[in-house]
């Protein structure tokens, strides 16, 4: 995050702006873990290897899930700072 | 104990504990009866979701077709969960900020239009009966298989239960027994499965076990997924990991449906309500990550689960002779779920999925359900697999009837045909409409429809077609209009609904007809595409929302207390 929206998202509008930017980046994971990994790019994922799984089958029935819950962990947390700040002005 | 005195004893004694929790929560208020006096914590609110999400399909269901998709079983597992990031993201603390009763009301006061209620109503009904259906039908078919009583018996004290708690308790009752049903379906779905995972890989975590090597059998020490593959090419079919080859789904198809489940588990008016319940929206984002950290614990399991019983079922059954089958596959034939057919007049079971030439009939939910025996379990651990797939049906259709009972006594009695009713009477509506929903409930579990399995894909494509895109529009662009709205949301529903009804109800083309060669399952992200570019383009040309509107808007994006 840069300097500047840190020193004025006490602005509701910044803080819609702020957090706008937290929603494209952590949808953008979203979507690469799901259908990029899981989905489109399973068959060459497939070719290597995790242990006993086949990358992209795990990314498919396990990793993307996993990262489903580390993304709405990441956003609860960052939210809170977002909402921390505004209410700082 | 036999196993039949063991399951008597913990289905009571789950069941009086839900009782009682309802006795303890009863609600004298509108707001305690529709979201729990929005008092619940975050972490309880994550684990009633958690119950209120996964369903009789989830619990008995979901790993036996895993089981038989292999990687294709990826669009559940993916589906169900990716929707909580978009839940998270888009909609739940915007519609806790919000801070009323219902889906449908904010629908009404976000485009200032009965008509747009009316709609929500007519749609968040209709998506919770079809729902509900399945669910009772789900506690009359564990009652018969556990304790051998007839269905309908079962269909009736489920719905016994749920009526006492849903009227007496209300939201509150709902949720305090939703957290204690979690706990009830976690145990039971885990214990087994760390078992299997033991027996099989050494390792205890079945996520682990799952890519661990066999120590057993004729594959000792190969990698689990490998031997499953190997036996797979070894009987003639696709392989269990393989993607989008022939005789598995193709990877439009995957990525349609996966977005269908997505958007429509965002868009369940079910899954909503829930997040009305805390205290403030940044509670309702923290009780997303409860309930998916819930729900991940299961749908991590669940693929483990269902590569152990794949295992388990061809390396025990193929090529062994009927004489000589394990006591479980006897115990299960008497259900009819499990069932040899000696084609070949050989005595000898010859594994297949050709319905031409094989030899063994199998109910998918047996790879659930038989689990702990196979697994040889002692029998405490068989009747607690029965008191989790009750707990998963019931708790998942006390949701589903608050809502339908909501709906009609707040959307349509409170705001529309009667808006002069006391708090006392509208109170009294509620607990009437919750009693005849459960009622309803129960005449369709006892005369299901034929189609149930395709009513939920209903369900889903409904409301991905109808809630999800004209909710993230209403927080996201103040510019859209109720005109707008209205006509998305009916371009979306009349959509979806013709193709699945065209496709599946009856029939009228197969998989070859299928447009951009995307299933009834998966047609629900098309309706939505729809939706959004409808949506966007009326609202255009019509004027813009009021003042009020905006004001409305503008509010919800900023934190509680803002």
């Amino acid at each position: 995050m840069s300097a500047d929206d840190r020193s004025d998202s006490h602005d509701p509008r910044a803080y819609w702006r702020a957090h706008l930017r937290v929603l494209g980046i952590l949808l953008g994971i979203w979507f690469v873990a799901s259908f990029g990994l899981g989905i489109l790019l399973v068959r060459p994922l497939n070719a290597l290897m995790l242990g006993g799984f086949p990358l992209g089958f795990w990314f498919a029935q396990q990793g993307s899930i996993l990262v489903f819950v580390g993304l709405v962990f990441v956003y609860a947390r960052w939210m809170d700072r977002l909402d921390a700040r505004l209410s700082r002005d | 104990m036999g196993i039949q005195g063991w399951t008597y004893l913990i289905v009571a004694l789950t069941f009086l504990l839900y009782i009682g929790i309802a006795v303890w929560s009863r609600v004298r208020t509108t707001a305690g009866f529709y979201v729990a006096g929005q008092g619940v914590p975050a972490l309880a609110n994550g684990m009633a979701t958690g119950a209120d999400w996964m369903s009789a399909a989830s619990f008995i269901s979901m790993a036996g077709l895993i089981s038989f998709m292999g990687y294709d079983g990826a669009m559940y597992l993916m589906g169900w969960t990716g929707g909580y990031v978009l839940l998270a993201l888009l909609l739940a603390p915007y519609l806790r900020k919000y801070g009323k009763y219902t889906v449908p009301e904010f629908v009404g006061d976000r485009y200032y239009s009965q008509a747009a209620r009316v709609v929500a109503v007519v749609c968040a009904v209709f998506i919770s009966f079809t729902y509900v259906m399945g669910q009772m039908r789900g506690v009359g078919v564990v009652f018969s298989r556990f304790l051998e009583i007839d269905i309908n018996t079962g269909v009736v004290i489920g719905g016994a239960i749920v009526f006492l708690y849903a009227i007496l308790g209300g939201m509150r009752g709902i949720t305090y027994t939703q957290v204690a049903q979690y706990c009830v379906l976690i145990v039971a779905y885990l214990i087994p499965a760390v078992a299997i995972s033991l027996q099989l890989t050494g390792n205890p975590i079945p996520q682990l076990g799952f890519g661990s090597t066999l120590v057993e059998g004729p594959s000792a020490g190969v990698y689990l997924l490998e031997a499953i593959d190997q036996i797979h090419r070894d009987l003639g079919l696709p392989e269990y990991t393989g993607a989008f080859v022939a005789g598995k789904r193709s990877l439009i198809d995957i990525a349609a449906i996966t977005l269908a489940l997505m958007v429509g588990t965002a868009g369940l008016p079910h899954v909503l309500i829930r997040f009305y319940t805390v205290r403030s929206a940044r509670l309702a984002r923290w009780s997303v990550m409860w309930a998916l950290v819930f729900i991940a614990l299961l749908y991590t399991t669940a693929p483990a689960v269902a590569a152990f019983a794949r295992v388990n079922l061809i390396q025990t059954l193929h090529q062994t002779p009927y004489a000589e089958v394990p006591e479980w596959f006897t115990n299960w034939e008497t259900t009819g779920l499990i069932q040899f057919n000696d084609r070949d007049g050989d005595g000898v079971i010859t594994y297949g999925e050709d319905p031409e030439t094989r030899e063994l009939e199998i109910d998918r939910d047996i790879m659930v359900l038989a689990n702990p025996e196979i697994a040889n379990l002692p029998a405490w651990v068989v009747a607690l697999v029965a008191a989790g797939g009750l707990a998963a049906a019931l708790s998942t259709a006390a949701g589903l009837l608050l809502v339908i009972s909501s709906s009609i006594s707040h959307d349509l009695f409170k705001s529309i045909l009667r808006p002069g009713m006391s708090e006392a009477q509208e109170l009294r509506l509620a607990r009437f409409a919750a009693g005849g929903a459960v009622l309803i409930a129960i005449y369709f579990g006892i005369n299901p429809l034929d189609y149930v399995a395709s009513t939920v894909a209903f369900a889903f494509g409904l409301a991905a077609a109808s809630f999800f895109p004209i909710l993230v529009l209403g927080v996201f662009n103040r510019r859209v209009t109720r005109e707008a709205a209205v006509a998305g949301m009916l371009a979306g529903i009349v959509f979806t609904a013709a193709y699945i009804v065209w496709f599946k109800l009856l029939g009228w083309g197969g998989p070859e007809d299928w447009w951009l060669g995307i299933s009834p399952e998966g047609i629900g992200s098309l309706g939505m595409l729809i939706n959004f570019a409808v949506t966007l383009a009326v609202s255009r040309f019509t004027p813009p929302p009021p003042d009020e509107v905006r004001e409305l808007v503008d509010r919800i994006r900023l934190p509680s207390g803002h």
